[in-house]
């Protein structure tokens, strides 16, 4: 996928939209472009598009389909998650816990809610980059009302144990509201809220070849939550706004190829990952992994692998295969623009030269054994070349 | 009614037998900038320039006030030399100016066949006004609203308000130099400078990939753009990768003289630019003692380097002030962008603060640079800018 002669392993940034997935939008933007809400025929053409694709999204997480709000994107799907559940239920308390190692869409958000009352805690994780479940169940108390924790980090790749998670907190206080942000982990590992017993969980799009600009929230039917999105009363009134329905078209058959192909594609990005560290092994260069162990595929996803060359700074080693046409990038795509180090790797307790040297492989079902051979080249091409010069 | 601006200058009028030419760059400057606008027109007037449009009054307000070489700029009405016209114009000023209580009529008249003086028509109109706002009173020292009247051969000008302009001489009456544009603060802030003094820039900065991402380049192309709005409203930029000099250097040279060496690369690759361009000058952003590189010492050592006249505009200013402009000319948000202009893989953990300029050319004497430096000038990059505006 993509241009000839690039090898993109930047896939927890974005992905390549699948030529026949875009083929589906462009289908609908040129010809079923009525508004959902309209009361002629090609509004209603246009509404059952929509329908088909919060069927094909519900049955993925394996919820109702009055269950899933489509939004702009997972940040928005944050926002409202959170911002909407403390609002509704700050009268049965103002505890609010979040990880250490979460987006800055769900951090942001949470930072807001502090500046307006709320007591927000942040839960920290192990040298794994782990939640573990006592720590957690530590922090609740009589008075917290909602736990947001990701499923898979989107630097280091590390899984909660979410079932654990959620039933460790209810354990201490049953009407937790637990949210979880499953960017990452949507078809790469089993993601269905009834399971895992949580009651929010936020999607996007385009980490699976989807297009940009679309997302979603799941909510569970029975949670007190308010709508922070007011107007026409779209999405069952709550999420304003004439629906996307190119984007959510996209979406559902985004999720639906990645979940009917979860485990085959889990597979083959492990083996990517497997053949990976054993090239780099037998090079003569020295790595350090951060994060879970990468092949342990109960605590880390199939497809991020972040590791540190000792002495050489990440953004320098992501240049240097930028010249081969292979693209990495340095922490997570956000914060490698900002010139502080990472909080996630800050909350792993790395040392700050090996936290300024990580650099994120993140691979797609799509990535061949080819391609992860030439990364290997390269980089210890590479790696050698900057030693020299250091 | 306001069709027109009138534009003065005053340092230029003090020049001599030179200021038929200094008069013709600045004429050429303004039709150079409005160019891109319709329905404008430039003509000279004794003393003053005269720019009439018939829409966009804002954008070319906009432009005249990036216009070197104008001291102030004046919304003004053109009508015929006739006394009733004159006077319509008059009142037009009262009706954009409603809290005006006092006010003054002056008059000037480079026409001597008008039939009446200036003190007459001063006096004719005054009183016109008052007989149709008895509640105005005459102010002659300072008043509310002045009356400007300006009657010429086959027009007159009426106008109030006075704005102050850029100030400085006519970009590139003073001569053609050679900006080494980097993506920080101070450069584009010197580069201001020097077209404040008349010079007409080039700009080249030197990319260093894969040491330096391509966000760098696109940072400086967004300066250089900036920058134009001052150069004519176009700026050339000059890219010179530098990547194999830096290597070399890294490889072949004492690690502390390493800023010392490439700033003097820099220099010489400038100067070959600035022969080749037959430009007069080099400017730098350097300012004394702000880092080590900059010390009387290195400032000495790299100078050095070159024969040509090297111009430091912000040797004696403070980054306050230097912030200060760079906020005033709106380059600092780009400027503030975290991409790196240098590789922090280049910098030596202890640069020499005071480099001996015998231990430099030794250093210098172990490597044939001509080749190297030819190399990186024969595959410089050449991209014409056109002006952004703020």
């Amino acid at each position: 996928m993509g241009t000839d002669n690039i090898i993109y392993l930047d896939n927890a940034a974005t992905t390549a939209v699948a030529p026949e997935i875009a083929e589906a939008i462009k289908e609908i933007m040129v010809h079923n472009y009525g508004n959902p809400s309209s009361l002629h025929g090609l509004g209603l053409k246009a509404a059952n598009h929509l329908r088909a694709a919060r069927t094909t999204l519900a049955s993925c997480l394996g919820t109702g389909e009055d269950e899933i709000i489509v939004t702009s994107g997972a940040s928005e799907a944050n926002n409202l998650a959170l911002l909407g559940a403390a609002l509704a239920n700050q009268r049965k308390g103002r505890h609010i816990i979040y990880s250490a190692i979460e987006h800055p869409s769900v951090i942001e958000p949470m930072k807001f809610l502090s500046q307006k009352g709320f007591e927000v805690e942040v839960c920290p994780v192990n040298k794994h980059g782990i939640v573990e479940q006592p720590v957690l169940a530590d922090m609740v108390r009589e008075s917290t009302i909602l736990v947001s924790i990701m499923m898979v980090n989107n630097e280091i790749g590390s899984v909660q144990n979410i079932a654990g998670l959620a039933k460790a907190a209810r354990t201490v206080n049953q009407k937790v509201y637990f949210h979880s942000d499953c960017v990452q982990a949507f078809g790469k590992v089993m993601v269905k809220p009834r399971q895992l017993g949580i009651d929010m969980l936020s999607l996007s799009a385009h980490k699976l070849h989807g297009p940009k600009g679309v997302g979603a929230l799941y909510l569970n039917k029975g949670i007190k939550w308010n709508s922070l999105s007011l107007g026409g009363g779209q999405e069952g009134g709550r999420r304003s706004g004439t629906e996307n329905v190119p984007g959510a078209v996209g979406f559902a058959l985004a999720a639906e190829n990645a979940c009917k192909n979860l485990e085959p594609d889990c597979r083959h990005m492990y083996s990517l990952k497997e053949h990976l560290l054993r090239l780099l092994g037998e090079q003569d260069i020295p790595f350090a992994v951060n994060g879970p162990d990468p092949l342990d595929s109960l605590y880390s996803a199939p497809h991020i692998l972040n590791i540190s060359f000792p002495g050489i700074r990440g953004e320098v080693l992501m240049h240097f295969l930028e010249r081969d046409h292979i693209y990495i990038s340095t922490g997570s795509a956000c914060s490698s623009q900002k010139t502080k180090s990472s909080h996630v790797l800050k909350a792993l307790n790395l040392p700050g030269e090996r936290a300024d040297g990580a650099v994120r492989i993140s691979l797609s079902p799509c990535n061949n054994r080819q391609e992860i051979v030439r990364l290997v080249e390269s980089l210890s091409r590479a790696v050698s070349q900057i030693r020299d010069l250091v | 009614m306001f069709n027109a601006i009138l534009c003065r200058y005053g340092e230029l009028g003090l020049k001599g037998d030179n200021r038929g030419y200094f008069e013709k760059t600045l004429l050429s400057n303004i039709v150079q900038v409005l160019e891109p606008l319709a329905g404008v027109s430039v003509k000279r007037l004794s003393g003053r320039i005269l720019v009439t449009y018939q829409q966009n009054v804002e954008s070319v307000l906009e432009r005249l006030r990036l216009v070197f070489g104008l001291v102030s700029i004046s919304p003004a009405i053109v009508v015929k030399p006739d006394v009733e016209e004159i006077y319509q114009a008059a009142e037009h000023l009262f009706s954009g100016f409603y809290n005006a209580k006092t006010f003054a009529v002056r008059c000037r008249r480079s026409d001597k066949r008008f039939p009446m003086k200036s003190p007459q028509l001063g006096a004719w109109l005054g009183s016109r006004i008052i007989e149709n706002h008895p509640d105005l009173k005459v102010d002659l020292g300072s008043p509310d609203l002045a009356v400007n009247v300006e009657v010429r051969e086959s027009l007159a000008l009426v106008y109030a308000a006075v704005y102050p302009g850029p100030g400085g001489l006519p970009v590139s009456s003073s001569g053609h130099g050679v900006l080494l544009l980097s993506g920080g603060l101070d450069s584009p802030v010197a580069g201001w400078m020097a077209m404040k003094r008349g010079i007409k820039l080039t700009a080249v900065y030197y990319h260093s990939f894969p040491f330096t991402g391509d966000h760098a380049k696109q940072k400086v192309i967004d300066l250089a753009r900036r920058l134009a709005a001052y150069n004519r409203g176009s700026m050339q930029l000059v890219i010179v990768d530098v990547a194999s000099i830096q290597e070399t250097i890294i490889e072949r040279c004492p690690e502390k003289l390493r800023v010392t060496l490439l700033r003097r690369m820099m220099l010489r690759l400038a100067e070959s630019l600035a022969a080749q361009i037959k430009a007069q000058v080099l400017i730098t952003g350097d300012s004394v003692g702000q880092v080590a590189s900059q010390t009387l010492e290195s400032l000495n050592v790299i100078s050095e380097a070159v024969d040509m006249l090297l111009l430091r505009p912000l040797c004696a200013m403070d980054k306050t002030e230097i912030t200060a402009l760079a906020r005033q000319i709106a380059t600092y948000e780009t400027s503030i962008l975290p991409y790196q202009d240098c590789c922090s893989l280049f910098l030596p953990r202890h640069p020499a603060t005071r480099p001996a300029l015998r231990e430099t050319l030794q250093a210098e004497a172990l490597v044939e640079w001509q080749p190297l430096l030819e190399n990186a000038f024969n595959t410089r990059e050449v991209i014409n800018l056109a002006a952004s505006l703020s």
